[in-house]
Order: C-alpha cells, then sequence, then structure tokens
C-alpha cells in the first residue's frame, strides 16, 4: 500500500525530472546543504545559550525571536528541496533504515521545536531552571543531530 | 618529487587504502564533516549576517566575535581535520577533481576575506559595536563571507560527482584545470 504509493510518486514528474537530469539532484542537494547549516546555526545558537555557552549575557528570548525567521526560512528551504530528492529514489527510501529514522527525527524535532522548545525560549527570564534550559536545548541536539546523520546515510545505503 | 608523485604515494599508504575499502569508517568521517558544518558554517553565516545588519541587532559585534568564534575555530578544526581524512581515503582521484581545486582555491579567497576585514574595518570596531548599521566595508566583508561559503559547500559537494574526472573526454581547458595527464584513465569507466 505505503509502498505503491513510493513507487507512484518516484515515477511522477518531478521524481522522473530528478531522475533523469545529470545535474538536477546534487544541485539540489546543495540548496539542501546550505539550508542545513542555516538551521544548524540557528537552532545551535540558542541551544548553547540554553546550555550557558556562546551569546550567554542576552536573554533567551530576545535570542529566540531574532533567529525564528531564519528558523522557519531555512525549514521552508529544507522541505522544498528534501521532497524532490525523496520524490528521486522514493523506492529506495521506502527500503532504507535511514529514511525512516530521519523522517521521525524530522518529525519528533519539529513538533519538540515548535511546541514544548517555543514555549521555553519565550518564557519571561527565571520561569524556568537552568536544569530545565539544559535538557531542553540537549534534547534539540539529540533530534536535530539524528536528522542530519539520518540524512546523511539515506546516501551510503 | 612532484605533488601528484607525492599524491599517488599517499594514495599508496596502508591506512589510505584501508580508509577506502572500509564500510563505516568513511561513511562516518563524512558524516562528521557533514555535522560539523552546522556548527562552523551555521555560526559563520550568523556572524555575517550580523555584519549585513540581518540579525542580533542588539547584540554587539564584539559579543559576537568574542563568544561565538571559539565555537567557530573548533567547528573549523573538525572541518579541516575530517576533511583531511576524506581526502586521504581518496587522494589521487581527488586531487585530480576540478571541484576540489575550485573549493582550495576558494578557501584561500574565504581567509583572505577574513584577514582583510579583521585588519581593516574591525579595528575600527568601537565605532560601530552595537546601535548602528556596520560600515560599508564590514557589510561587504559579511556578504562576500555568505557568498564564498556557499560557493565552497556548492564545490564541496560536488567533489562526489565524477563528471569531470580525468580520463573522460573533456574540454581542454576542464582537463588542464584538473591537472589531468594524457595517460590517465577514468577511475569508474
Amino acid at each position: 500500500m505505503l509502498l505503491s504509493l513510493f513507487q507512484a510518486l518516484e515515477n511522477g514528474a518531478i521524481g522522473t525530472a530528478v531522475r533523469d537530469s545529470l545535474w538536477l539532484f546534487p544541485v539540489v542537494e546543495v540548496f539542501h546543504l546550505m539550508g542545513l547549516a542555516v538551521i544548524g546555526g540557528a537552532i545551535l545558537v540558542v541551544d548553547f545559550r540554553l546550555l550557558g555557552l556562546g551569546l550567554r549575557p542576552h536573554p533567551v528570548s530576545r535570542l529566540a525571536r531574532d533567529v525564528q525567521p531564519w528558523v522557519v526560512g531555512s525549514l521552508v528551504v529544507m522541505i522544498l528541496s528534501g521532497v524532490p530528492l525523496f520524490l528521486s529514489e522514493a523506492t529506495k527510501c521506502y527500503y532504507s533504515f535511514a529514511f525512516w529514522t530521519k523522517m521521525t527525527a524530522l518529525l519528533l524535532a519539529i513538533i519538540f521545536t515548535f511546541t514544548i522548545r517555543r514555549s521555553v525560549l519565550f518564557a519571561p527570564d527565571g520561569r524556568f531552571s537552568p536544569r530545565s534550559y539544559r535538557a531542553v536545548a540537549l534534547t534539540s541536539i539529540a533530534l536535530w543531530s539524528a536528522v542530519g546523520w539520518g540524512g546523511r546515510w539515506i546516501g551510503f545505503s | 618529487m612532484s605533488i601528484r608523485a607525492a599524491v599517488e604515494w599517499l594514495a599508496n599508504t596502508e591506512w589510505s587504502i584501508a580508509l577506502h575499502e572500509s564500510q563505516y569508517a568513511y561513511a562516518t568521517i563524512e558524516s562528521v564533516h557533514v555535522w560539523a558544518l552546522c556548527l562552523f558554517v551555521g555560526f559563520a553565516v550568523l556572524l555575517d549576517l550580523r555584519l549585513v545588519n540581518a540579525i542580533f541587532r542588539d547584540v554587539p559585534v564584539s559579543d559576537m566575535a568574542r563568544r561565538l568564534l571559539p565555537w567557530t575555530k573548533a567547528g573549523f578544526a573538525v572541518m579541516v581535520i575530517s576533511g583531511i581524512l576524506l581526502f586521504y581515503a581518496i587522494p589521487l582521484r581527488t586531487y585530480l577533481n576540478i571541484f576540489f581545486r575550485i573549493k582550495a582555491v576558494l578557501l584561500i579567497l574565504a581567509g583572505l576575506n577574513a584577514f582583510v576585514f579583521h585588519h581593516g574595518i574591525y579595528a575600527k570596531l568601537s565605532e560601530w559595536d552595537v546601535g548602528v548599521t556596520p560600515p560599508r566595508p564590514a557589510r561587504v566583508a559579511g556578504m562576500c563571507s555568505l557568498v564564498l561559503w556557499a560557493a565552497i559547500v556548492f564545490s564541496g559537494r560536488m567533489i562526489a560527482y565524477n563528471w569531470f574526472d580525468c580520463g573522460k573526454p573533456q574540454a581542454r581547458l576542464i582537463s588542464a584545470m584538473a591537472g589531468c595527464t594524457a595517460g590517465d584513465i577514468d577511475p569508474y569507466r
């Protein structure tokens, strides 16, 4: 059922176009990587702050507000570039452990980032203890790292 | 000994072959390279965005430099070490890869840009540290850096593709830039 859906997606217009082109896949992949660098920096700089590293003297909520458009913007770039990459080899992804690991981690990372992490970041100063800050930062780093590693390993499988 | 002869010697060392043939080591090193990209390029991009007045306008530039640059440098160290290992796994093909050579040149340009910025407008930082739009030379340096790092990510990713490998039918200019010699054969023929 799911497999036949993936096969249909792979044979759709976008999947076929990316697969048949010599340079489309690498070029789309580069945009995916650039998006990764931006989202990585924007997430990490705030997680570092929660851990008491990096931009320490500045209020968490202000840093979080400043990076917010970059997080959302790069996430959009990641998804827009990731979908054609997936479509071009959907059947391979169906059988790829790395792919399902990545997608699970991605779903969890997005939910976590836009619910728990967001409410902690924008809470008034002093509302959450340093220990909660640390827990949020480490969870965020672990989830997003799993997304990145899983993504890279799709290419090795 | 020519550089090429040195690279050929490197390619025949036991550890280079082991790394090349390993099932997981190469992929793991590449994953580390990509993870460190987030830290290094991600933080470098934040600094550049600050210079072009696009983020953290309330955070003094001096604070960004003092508190983020050590992490950026650590990320860069991981990039260089993992990058050298990736080269060591496939020395000759990488040395003769046009994208690798372009990337090397772009890295030098990025270094020069940072050097000029640091010894130029950054020396007068007290005049524009916070509360004002960074002066034109700082904005230009930030913009150059953003473009250069994007181009470095691009050329780095392209090293994996073999369109311009030596031994394939090629325009003479590309063969010359890649350092191909007449006897080279396509490693993936």
